[in-house]
């Protein structure tokens, strides 16, 4: 299930539209991965405040979101681009994979709230695949 | 194979075909076809493994029920009530047969399912995703047995339509987009883990009785 070029077109021309609220994005997904998938939070016990929507959680959603920007400047070769961050995931965070998912449910979720009409199915299943593949080449150096 | 067992096979796979002809035939036939059943009921009255575990024992069935909190329930009921089914319905339905395209497999007779545009405007997808949700309120209604509640509803699933189940968890999360495009900034965290929660116990009493 890789990207297409229709894909690639989409999720640039998609995320052009909605990059001017990254940090929104950001902020909310996370909120929302913390409140309903609680074991998210193991991750996060050297933060003060994992409510939804604090500076915390506010400052590491902008830093997914300038990740997930970098990811869609490399769309034609994301392992490529995200291999520093793909570094840092298996070395030193060493998040396990499967909340990749999770998070990118939750972006997911948080489109459709603040784009109803723009993120009609066409878009969602570009930003689907998009970061199906982000979290791959995430996973590229675990083992 | 033996040449009754190769009658049997005749038989149990053209029923029309190959009868038994005379009292002796018709009794080794009878022995026959009681085998399976007979391996079937004793492989059934076995031990079961879990059988010694103490935990198993002392639970009864009635904490076995799924626990809703109080805000769960009313927010369940109150996301339903607000929802326009007709609208929600097929919106999630040709939502998951775009994003999914694999689960258009079941489908086939559904005419012009080519693309996007084909899809969200086929009127048998519109019509099938009404179906799909009106067919939730039941679980809708029934909260504290929903596995109880779906568990013909599982059988036709399984027997019938021989949906892969992981469909329904596609279908699910199709419906959270949707039902999240619909609500806005009122589908909350906690909305949300609320109405996930609900839909993964209709997803998991649909694969009850698929075995």
């Amino acid at each position: 299930m890789s990207l297409t070029a229709k894909d690639k077109k989409m999720v640039k021309a998609f995320w052009a539209k909605v990059a001017g609220k990254a940090e929104d994005i950001g902020c909310d997904a996370l909120s929302r991965t913390l409140v309903v998938y609680p074991q998210t939070k193991t991750y996060f016990s050297h933060w003060k405040d994992l409510s939804p929507g604090s500076a915390p959680v506010r400052k590491h959603g902008g830093t997914i979101m300038g990740g997930i920007s970098l990811a869609v400047a490399s769309i034609d070769d994301i392992s490529a681009g995200l291999l520093a961050l793909s570094e840092l995931h298996a070395f030193k965070l060493r998040v396990d994979p499967a909340n990749f998912k999770i998070l990118s449910h939750n972006i997911l979720v948080v489109l459709a709230i603040l784009f109803p009409n723009d993120f009609n199915p066409e878009a969602h299943v570009a930003m689907d695949k998009f970061l199906a593949a982000v979290g791959r080449a995430l996973s590229e150096k675990y083992r | 194979m033996s040449s009754y067992k190769r009658r049997l096979f005749i038989l149990a796979t053209s029923p029309t075909q190959c009868r038994p002809t005379s009292k002796i035939n018709k009794i080794q036939h009878a022995f026959w076809r009681s085998v399976p059943i007979l391996l079937k009921t004793l492989l059934k009255l076995r031990p079961s493994v879990y059988d010694s575990l103490d935990s198993v024992k002392e639970t009864s069935t009635a904490s076995n029920m799924v626990q809703w909190t109080d805000f769960e329930r009313a927010t369940i009921q109150s996301v339903f009530e607000k929802m326009d089914y007709d609208d929600v319905g097929p919106a999630a339905l040709s939502r998951c047969l775009v994003v999914y395209p694999w689960t258009q497999r079941y489908f086939g007779n559904f005419g012009n399912l080519y693309n996007a545009a084909a899809i969200q405007g086929n009127p048998m997808v519109a019509a099938h995703g009404k179906t799909v949700l009106h067919g939730l309120d039941r679980a809708v209604k029934n909260m504290d047995d929903i596995k109880a509640t779906y568990a013909e509803l599982s059988v036709l699933h399984s027997e019938k339509l021989r949906v892969d189940p992981d469909n329904f968890r596609l279908l699910a999360d199709c419906l959270t987009i949707v039902v999240a495009a619909r609500m806005g900034a009122a589908f909350t965290a906690d909305v949300q883990g609320a109405f996930q929660k609900f839909l993964a116990v209709v997803v998991s009493s649909l694969g009850k009785q698929y075995h």
